[in-house]
């Protein structure tokens, strides 16, 4: 492998990394919202959400380039604070998150979904204030789903090329990612050789994040029944 | 240490309309399914908030109009009918759940003795049978150092042998000097634990007091066939034939048992089982002959439902009206009730209102 293509192998893994790690909170945030809260807007939220996963990801990228470019609306007032996402691998990050929340945010969603209210009520009987039944109760009966939400998360996140490609292009070192790296080397006669090694690996880190959260679910789903 | 209850609180059907005090001891909440029993319970741990009224416990105004305390600052107990244990913490950690957070002032070591919880404390609520989770429940609402404990139908998800292994411990929470509503729609149960009954029906109160009054009162709303009497009686001689004279304040009743000389038991005798002779009978099968006073009678229709007076203990017979003007029966007749049924009232099973269930009967 050449240094370049082990470059875009570890800036995927950069990528959907953070991308997981900074999406979780809000993950849990929006879920909790859309699962437990009546709110006026609830509906407009919950479309929002999901607009990712049904529009075309060229133009989730675009809009990403509207709004967080450097002369983006957000973006231009990021930038005096220092905070770059344009051509950097910041944004790839950003892109990554937007495309992959819905996933988190469903696999979560469903998760507490699934917790008996009741629990929640006995543990407020019980001197819990609702921040703490959240951390005490509800978080833990909650973690295989997060588990499970933040692996697709990252799953989707390390394939993410169509917003990313259009968000930040397609710079070696900087913004180009593993699926970035292949479109490239397709476009080379000659590449497909190498494209070839680098599907090897895409499909290899996907397997293996797959068989990990299935092992820590139910490693977590063992330890409750036991 | 006195809950002071007065709300009122629409429903689907009917509106929760009730007002009511309950001191230290066990007040039993008294009522079938969709009685409002749980609305009422609901509203005293602050997980529903009473549309009108005020709930009052030990001087502090937990609900009153826009005054709301939530629940987990009215350190109030609460039993659930299904346990509730926290399924992904052990037992010690169930247990312990309150008391972190009311400050540890309990004592843990006296409560897990009294439920008989040392063996269980490391295992997880998966591995604990339905009894035991009840008392896992019992000691993890008492281990939060609660002012009042909610009891919801503790034993109604448990069959006969898981009722019988609780009971004994449910009989020592009186022992905590705690007010406790106890709900239940099983007389047995209520009859054994409760010193005080609330009668609810259609989200209102119908009568209150000892659970035997209520259950020997024909007014109480216990009526019709469910009307019986209750009393406690002990095995007094095992006899030869396989019968067991058990000694009441009413006199000597015989029944088959398997219980040994001296044990406890309550004798439940329906109405619609009950003679009633003017003079001794003679030539007769039934066993159980008890004399008696008539104290009142009350005719519906062609039935009339008398109310009996055996020393101490009060007896209900429901006979037609025209036996009850061919007697001639008045208060402060003497006359002998002939009991066709008689039943020791067994504790660990129940169902339904006032049904009751009986392993043992003698006709």
């Amino acid at each position: 492998m050449t240094p370049e293509e082990w470059q875009a192998v570890l800036l995927s893994l950069r990528v959907a990394f953070f991308a997981t790690l900074v999406s979780l909170p809000f993950g849990i945030l929006v879920a909790m919202a859309l699962a437990r809260w009546r709110f006026p807007g609830r509906q407009i939220l919950n479309g929002l959400v999901h607009l990712p996963l049904i529009l075309p990801p060229v133009v989730t990228g675009y809009l990403l380039l509207l709004t967080f470019g450097r002369r983006g609306t957000v973006g231009q007032w990021l930038a005096e604070l220092g905070i770059i996402f344009a051509f950097n691998w910041t944004g790839a990050v950003l892109a990554a998150a937007v495309m992959a929340f819905p996933l988190l945010v469903r696999a979560i969603r469903l998760s507490l979904e699934a917790v008996d209210p009741g629990l929640e009520a006995a543990a407020g009987t019980l001197g819990a204030s609702p921040i703490w039944v959240f951390a005490t109760v509800t978080l833990p009966m909650i973690l295989p789903g997060i588990i499970a939400g933040a692996v697709l998360a990252f799953a989707k996140a390390m394939g993410e090329f169509g917003a990313t490609i259009t968000f930040v292009a397609n710079i070696p070192g900087q913004t180009q990612t593993l699926p970035s790296a292949i479109y490239a080397l397709l476009q080379v006669p000659g590449g497909e050789e190498r494209a070839m090694r680098l599907v090897v690996i895409a499909i290899a880190v996907a397997m293996s994040a797959l068989l990990l959260s299935e092992w820590v679910s139910r490693a977590i789903a063992r330890r409750i029944a036991s | 240490m006195t809950l002071s209850v007065s709300i009122r609180h629409p429903l689907a059907h009917f509106a929760l309309d009730l007002a009511f005090d309950a001191g230290p001891g066990v007040t039993a909440i008294f009522g079938r399914s969709g009685a409002g029993k749980t609305t009422l319970v609901n509203a005293v741990a602050g997980m529903l908030r009473p549309a009108e009224g005020r709930i009052e416990l030990n001087g502090e105004v937990l609900s009153e109009g826009r005054h709301f305390v939530p629940p987990h600052k009215r350190r109030i107990g609460y039993v659930f009918q299904d346990g509730r244990l926290f399924p992904h913490l052990t037992v010690r950690q169930n247990l312990l759940y309150g008391r972190w957070f009311s400050g540890g002032g309990a004592d843990v070591g006296r409560i897990v003795d009294m439920l008989g919880l040392a063996p269980l404390m490391d295992r997880r609520p998966a591995r604990l049978s339905g009894g035991e989770k009840q008392r896992v429940a019992i000691g993890r609402a008492l281990l939060c150092a609660p002012r009042l404990l909610l009891l919801d139908e503790p034993l109604a998800a448990l069959d006969t042998a898981r009722k019988a292994e609780i009971l004994p411990y449910l009989e020592r929470l009186h022992e905590e000097g705690l007010p406790i509503l106890y709900v239940s729609h099983s007389v047995a149960e209520v009859m054994r634990l409760a010193a005080r009954v609330i009668l609810l029906d259609a989200g209102r109160i119908v009568g209150s007091g000892a659970p035997a009054d209520l259950l020997s009162d024909p007014a109480s709303g216990l009526s019709g066939s469910e009307s019986g009497a209750l009393i406690p009686a002990h095995v007094a001689a095992r006899e030869a034939d396989g019968l067991a004279r058990f000694d009441t304040a009413a006199g000597p009743v015989f029944l088959p048992t398997d219980q040994p000389v001296g044990a406890a038991a309550v004798i439940r005798i329906h109405a619609q089982d009950v003679m009633i002779a003017l003079f001794p009978p003679a030539g007769i099968s039934a066993l159980n002959v008890l004399p008696a006073v008539v104290e009142q009678t009350i005719p519906r229709g062609h039935e009339t439902l008398v109310r009996l007076r055996l020393g101490p203990e009060a007896l209900l017979a429901r006979i037609t009206t025209r036996s009850a003007a061919a007697l001639g029966l008045a208060p402060g007749l003497t006359c002998h009730a002939i009991l066709k049924t008689v039943a020791i009232a067994d504790y660990s099973v129940s169902e339904g209102v006032t049904t009751g269930v009986f392993s043992e009967r003698s006709r």
